[in-house]
């Protein structure tokens, strides 16, 4: 059972939502219904599956719709037409239509969110800030200042509990404000470009450290994001949005190898994808590699110019490697090794999903291509042009599935 | 150009014709409200002058060393009040501060729940616009007029009129503050599962907490400025001795009396202003 499901959710921002409604099924663009009935299309047709434990990015310049859409999860926006299934316990309700108490359920019980300019209490303590969302739940002062102490301990703010906001700086603010979500024990929590006000440095730091929590914690997360980093470093899902619309849903890997439109492709033509890529993606497969009539059948050509050679047995393993007459050692990769124990002339054999930072890791360390294997069997070799292809953003084209 | 000359619209009379027929049809409910009201206010100077006079200066003092811990502004209050005692306006002080403090309170407890409605509600605010600015800019005595017709003489046409006058700022100033709490301090409210009561009760009210006090203390400012008006309809306090003055030409009873009412304007300007103001500067 998905934790978020959006079904064709349609958002309009005015007073004529039916005629807007009437103009966007006609196929009218945003522009066009602005002039005829003044009013604003956030969303058009949204759908989008989140299961439970993702990170779901929602990516796109501003004005795409990407927080109208993240607002419409919790009831800050009001759907003008279609639904918006949350998990809550074994049964899914709609935010569309629910009634105002139920709405409230959620919101103190399921749903909980981080704002992109914190939006904590100034008149509030971090302490009061942190418990302000369990004081909505009813819970009692010294209940919910002992459970705030717990959360601000998780983003190491303890010694901070009674300062007030703005006392603190911008990237602690934003722990605060993630405190104050998590301290709700809810399942799902919308976070709307809550590192965007931060600096690089920070916003990093902090990333990072909402991955690890993330790792503990195994909340549903809906991400708005306007930056592809971003999304890539976060999420394990994307969907991008232009114009109100969703363009492309996909996993990290797939956005940047098959980008559907060329709006997709410049966006992923700024993003450095060398994080996201897997050997596998960018390989020259095996049945690419070259033989050589002069010699046997099982040896394989890695590269004619300095006649480096691997010989291939019937089981697909590579058994033996030469390079100008020269046999090369063989060696295994094994995660967590330390890359600094590889040495020149060293042939690495790696698993093939492998990324494709560790890939280039490996390649300046030894100087040779790197062997990608499937238990054991050989399946494709990352040679010198496949890694350009990686830097230079060659790696995609537009529209091919 | 002689027409118009010619056929006045009887304004005025409709206006008359308005507070006789209050007059003549609600004489008992007004009558009711006024021996209420008068009896509120005469008990509480009653109270106050029961205590011997050291026990409310030290009241006064001790409320203005909690709210602000400046030894300054404490000797300075208990100077005032000594002065004022020394003057012999002790018991006139205690009238206009009881009768300050009750169109206060009635004016906060009436302008706050409006102010939020019309913050909450644009139409209100639209209706309640025009109402506002006619109760502030129309000349007093105009309004006396009636009041007086309708109380009688006395402390409690005095007291409507000071409210009629002072109830503007903290419906104005309960309004800007509600309606200028930050879009996102709301959101965050909501998305936490704030009712709409909790909502204001923990978000609304305590975001716009300065400037709804700034309301409150510009009215007791305006409650206080009305002090000499209220005399001439015949409510005891500070004004009376300043009417008298000015009848008999009386310099040096205009004078002391004036300025037993400016020290009683500092102190309570003094103590009100919000002990947080002076950090955000």
């Amino acid at each position: 059972m998905a934790a978020i499901s959006i079904r064709n959710v349609d958002v309009v921002f005015g007073n004529h939502v039916e005629q807007s409604l009437a103009l966007l099924d006609k196929g009218s663009s945003r522009q066009e219904i602005i002039d005829a009935t003044g009013d604003v299309v956030g969303v058009h047709n949204a759908c989008i599956e989140v299961q439970p434990g993702e990170i779901c990015v929602l990516m796109g310049l501003s004005g795409s719709g990407k927080s109208s859409l993240l607002r419409a999860v919790n009831g800050l926006n009001t759907v003008s037409r279609g639904e918006i299934l949350v998990q809550d316990g074994d049964q899914m309700v709609d935010i569309a239509s629910c009634d105002a108490k139920t709405l409230q359920h959620m919101r103190t019980r399921r749903i909980s969110m981080v704002f992109q300019n914190f939006a904590l209490m100034p008149w509030m303590t971090v302490i009061d800030n942190v418990a302000f969302g369990l004081e909505m739940q009813g819970m009692s002062k010294p209940k919910r200042r002992a459970k705030a102490m717990q959360q601000l301990e998780m983003v190491s703010l303890t010694e901070w509990k009674d300062k007030y906001p703005h006392e603190l700086s911008g990237g602690m603010q934003q722990r605060v404000g993630l405190a104050r979500a998590f301290a709700m024990d809810s399942d799902i929590l919308l976070m709307d470009e809550p590192f965007s006000a931060l600096d690089p440095l920070i916003r990093n730091q902090l990333q990072d450290e909402l991955i690890e929590l993330q790792q503990r914690l195994n909340k549903t997360i809906l991400f708005v994001s306007h930056d592809l980093d971003e999304a890539l470093k976060l999420g394990t899902h994307i969907a991008i949005m232009e114009s109100a619309k969703i363009i492309q849903h996909d996993k990290p890997e797939d956005i940047v190898l098959n980008p559907k439109t060329p709006y997709v492709a410049d966006f992923v033509a700024h993003t450095n994808p060398l994080n996201v890529l897997c050997g596998r993606s960018l390989m020259t497969d095996v049945s690419e590699l070259d033989t050589r009539d002069d010699m046997p059948d099982d040896m394989r050509v890695l590269n004619p110019h300095d006649n480096t050679l691997i010989s291939v047995n019937a089981e697909g393993a590579v058994v033996a490697a030469s390079r100008q007459d020269q046999p090369l050692n063989l060696h295994r990769w094994i995660d967590g090794q330390d890359i600094e124990d590889l040495a020149e002339g060293l042939l690495v054999m790696a698993a093939a999903d492998v990324s494709m930072r560790l890939a280039i890791e490996i390649k300046y360390k030894t100087g040779l291509p790197v062997l990608l294997t499937e238990s054991d069997k050989l399946v494709g070799v990352l040679l010198d042009k496949d890694f350009y292809h990686a830097l230079l953003g060659k790696h995609f084209t537009v529209g091919s599935d | 150009m002689n027409w118009i000359t010619e056929h006045k619209i009887p304004l005025g009379s409709w206006m008359e014709a308005f507070v006789d027929w209050l007059t003549f049809n609600a004489a008992g409910f007004f009558d009711a409200i006024s021996i209420s009201l008068e009896w509120i206010i005469i008990s509480m100077v009653d109270i106050f002058q029961w205590f011997p006079p050291f026990v409310p200066m030290m009241l006064t003092a001790a409320i203005a060393w909690w709210l602000h811990r400046s030894l300054p502004l404490v000797i300075f209050v208990v100077a005032a009040l000594l002065l004022i005692l020394n003057l012999g306006y002790w018991q006139e002080m205690l009238e206009t501060f009881v009768l300050v403090l009750a169109a206060t309170t009635f004016s906060v407890a009436m302008g706050i729940p409006i102010g939020i409605m019309a913050a909450h509600k644009p139409w209100v605010y639209t209706i309640l616009r025009p109402i506002l600015d006619l109760m502030q800019t129309i000349p007093t005595f105009v309004y006396l007029i009636p009041t007086l017709v309708l109380f009688g003489l006395g402390v409690v046409p005095g007291l409507i009129s000071t409210i009629i006058f002072a109830v503007a700022a903290p419906i104005r100033l309960t309004y800007l503050g509600i309606s200028r709490v930050p879009a996102n301090l709301i959101e965050a409210g909501k998305a936490f599962g704030a009712t709409p009561f909790k909502l204001l009760y923990k978000v609304e009210l305590p975001a716009a907490m300065p400037n709804i006090m700034a309301g409150v203390t510009q009215c007791i400012m305006l409650s206080l400025s009305m002090v000499v008006i209220s005399a001439l309809v015949g409510a005891d306090g500070l004004g009376k001795p300043v009417i008298r003055a000015l009848n008999t030409v009386n310099i040096s009873q205009g004078f002391e009396a004036g300025l037993a009412i400016v020290l009683v304007a500092i102190i309570l300007d003094r103590i009100c202003k919000a002990p947080g103001a002076k950090e955000e500067g």
